[in-house]
């Protein structure tokens, strides 16, 4: 069944869930609430298969449930009440935004379990986890350097956030490495999804010269336009292949089946404890699509090589020398930047020619 | 900083694509309100044109029948809407609640086969010699059809409002829907075609959206354009040409942050994103402020079911 709109899912949820909150076998229950439509064949689409992959899993002694396109604020907070009075054990709440809202519920509600994505607040309740997203970034950063031609790369970014800045950061410091002439043009979008706005800064990114685009959006719109004005981007979150063909240069596919399937069982056995999960490229959590045979052989290996140190942990894409924008130094020679200046980052890294907005 | 890479012709073609969405579905609303119906369902209507639009440019291979198409689709369920509140007088604006929501969810459920197929593309009206002049030739000849077809449509409306006898009873019916009824017109058949021809815009100007400016079937893709369409009807004091300022201002500032940030001007995008929104409300209040002219305007029985039986 699909529930689009958050009200009449909430409702209908509620009214599913009130009806067999007493029966003997209670399957163990799972909700989902999502910040774009399931369909959105990027960020959301790929959590929602981490919830097929639950119910693959464990077939009928888990019960599933979804409600997407929900607002961050208010509304999830609403939203997840609703879940959790109506009898869900465990509560999946998938973006940044949801972060107060699930600190909230989880407070009323002590018996329900949270698992919050790429937040840093936790409860005795309340699990984070996220993705090391910005080593797939720092694959693509070097693929990026090495594949444009007018030293422009443009980059549709979303909200001013660490996991956002930090992406950026990986994936400058990459490009750099590989082309000192690299400069990043960046647009702030203010918005996880919206094809037409993303559409429309791509088109404004290419008015100026760009002929690779990176995105931290969620819809393949980008990809899209590249693959009309005959540019490279890249697939993000899911693989996007379909949506162009000839300019997806490679994509980073949020993998989170493992993770919930682990989550769920612990949480079934009675061993869930609150934790901090950032996995990466190496845990395979983050994975790197197919390379587009338009990057060169050499450009290839170079990029696998990257691929194979980082997750055999003999690379970090925050590896010093590193200033930061105002020149200040950051990292030292060879140090190696902890994940609590990562998990906060709100600097950019030296050599990038914008203002960071605050 | 170096403002010469900001070509302003390139803006405004972008400006004129942003643009053309909102004031497809703003027009189709002008006309729906001038009726003395309020339908809340824009962007319910939008999505659904986006969804079949995009399903039948796919299946035949035509744009063009892709936008017919979308402008069938919207006019459909623009009727769900029309019947409910002409016939069964259910209230207008849950009504058209109902309807944004339920667009939505036909939409997605329509079009989750379609997600990642590429439409065929609309060619854009090239006219030998004119299209190549410099400067003039990208700003005015050099467009998809759709975009001539909307400006023609705001002329066609205003003409059809002010200038004909039909615009005149539909404009009654908004007014008085009593006089227009004692006088002999058939008040709820002209709202039930008013309400379909705004389907109809909404539509097209959806599946613009999909076909044109993105390329691509994606679930909630128009993306609250519904909304800002009827934000700009209030804007534009339901007077066609407002309404083409309205949209091309809401598109040139959405534009104009977008290229400025491209460009590396460091104003915060957090505010330029706002500004559309800021520039609506301001325009709202100060027309607002007057309130014998902003009554003149707005149709007196908008909103209003119509019960002959009195």
């Amino acid at each position: 069944m699909k529930f689009t709109k958050t009200m009449a899912a909430a409702a209908a949820l509620g009214f599913a869930l009130a009806g067999s909150a007493n029966a003997d076998q209670d399957p163990f229950k799972v909700g989902f609430i999502y910040v774009g439509p399931v369909g959105d064949l990027g960020w959301t689409y790929q959590h929602d298969q981490g919830r097929l992959a639950i119910e693959a899993e464990f077939g009928d002694a888990v019960e599933t449930t979804y409600v997407e396109s929900v607002p961050e604020g208010a509304d999830a907070e609403r939203v997840m009440s609703q879940m959790a009075r109506s009898g869900v054990d465990m509560i999946f709440s998938t973006s940044f935004g949801y972060m107060d809202p699930t600190i909230n519920v989880a407070e009323n509600f002590p018996d329900v379990l949270f698992e919050h994505a790429t937040g840093y607040k936790r409860a005795d309740n309340v699990s984070t986890y996220s993705a090391r997203f910005y080593e797939g970034r720092n694959v693509i950063g070097l693929i990026a350097g090495r594949m444009t031609k007018t030293n422009k790369i443009g980059y549709i970014a979303s909200f001013p956030i660490p996991e956002v800045v930090r992406g950026i950061n990986a994936a400058y410091l990459a490009a750099k490495a590989v082309n000192p002439d690299v400069e990043f043009k960046i647009v702030w979008a203010y918005t996880w999804f919206d094809p037409g706005k993303e559409a429309d800064a791509a088109n404004a990114l290419i008015e100026q010269g760009v002929d690779v685009i990176m995105q931290h959006t969620d819809s393949p719109a980008a990809l899209t336009i590249a693959e009309e004005k005959g540019i490279y981007a890249f697939g993000q979150a899911s693989d996007m292949l379909q949506f162009g063909p000839n300019a997806r240069l490679t994509s980073i596919i949020d993998d989170w089946d493992p993770y919930y399937i682990e989550r769920v069982r612990a949480a079934m056995d009675g061993t869930w404890e609150s934790t901090d999960t950032w996995d990466g490229i190496g845990a395979g959590m983050v994975g790197i699509g197919a390379f587009n045979d338009a990057i060169p052989a050499e450009v290839q290996a170079e990029a696998q090589a990257a691929i194979d140190a980082i997750a055999a942990g003999e690379l970090h894409p925050f590896t010093g020398p590193i200033n930061k924008q105002d020149g200040t130094p950051w990292l030292a020679e060879g140090e190696v930047a902890d994940d609590a200046t990562l998990a906060g980052m709100d600097f950019y890294v030296e050599g990038i020619d914008a203002e960071l907005p605050n | 900083m170096d403002f010469s890479s900001l070509s302003p012709v390139a803006m405004i073609v972008l400006l004129i694509g942003a643009a053309t969405p909102i004031l497809l579905a703003a027009l189709g609303e002008l006309v729906v309100e001038k009726s003395g119906v309020l339908n809340l369902g824009v962007e319910g209507m939008m999505i659904i044109g986006a969804v079949t639009g995009f399903i039948v440019a796919t299946t035949t291979g035509s744009p063009i029948l892709g936008l017919v198409g979308a402008a069938v689709g919207g006019a459909v369920v623009s009727m769900l809407f029309a019947f409910l509140t002409q016939y069964l007088l259910s209230n207008h604006v849950a009504t058209g609640l109902a309807l944004t929501l339920f667009g939505l969810g036909l939409a997605s459920l329509m079009g989750s086969s379609y997600n990642g197929i590429k439409p065929p593309r609309m060619a854009r009206l090239e006219v030998d010699g004119l299209s190549d002049l410099p400067i003039v030739g990208k700003l005015l000849f050099s467009h998809d059809p759709v975009i001539y077809f909307s400006v023609a449509l705001v002329v066609a409306v205003w003409y059809f409002l002010n200038r004909t006898r039909a615009g005149l009873v539909l404009r009654a019916c908004g007014e008085n829907h009593d006089a227009a009824h004692s006088l002999g017109y058939n008040v709820q058949l002209i709202r039930f075609g008013a309400i379909m021809f705004g389907g109809a815009c909404a539509g097209l100007g959806g599946a613009y959206v999909s076909l044109v400016r993105v390329p691509q079937w994606t679930e909630g893709m128009t993306a609250g354009v519904g909304w800002i369409a009827l934000a700009i009807v209030v804007f534009a004091s339901w007077k066609p040409w407002r309404v083409i300022l309205g949209a091309y201002l809401f598109g040139g500032i959405t534009i104009l942050q977008l290229s400025l940030q491209a460009l590396g001007i460091s104003i915060s995008g957090a505010y330029l994103s706002m500004t559309p929104y800021i520039v609506t409300i301001v325009v709202l209040v100060i027309m607002s402020a007057d309130r014998k002219r902003a009554s003149l305007n707005a149709p007196a029985c908008l909103g209003r079911s119509f019960h002959a039986s009195h």
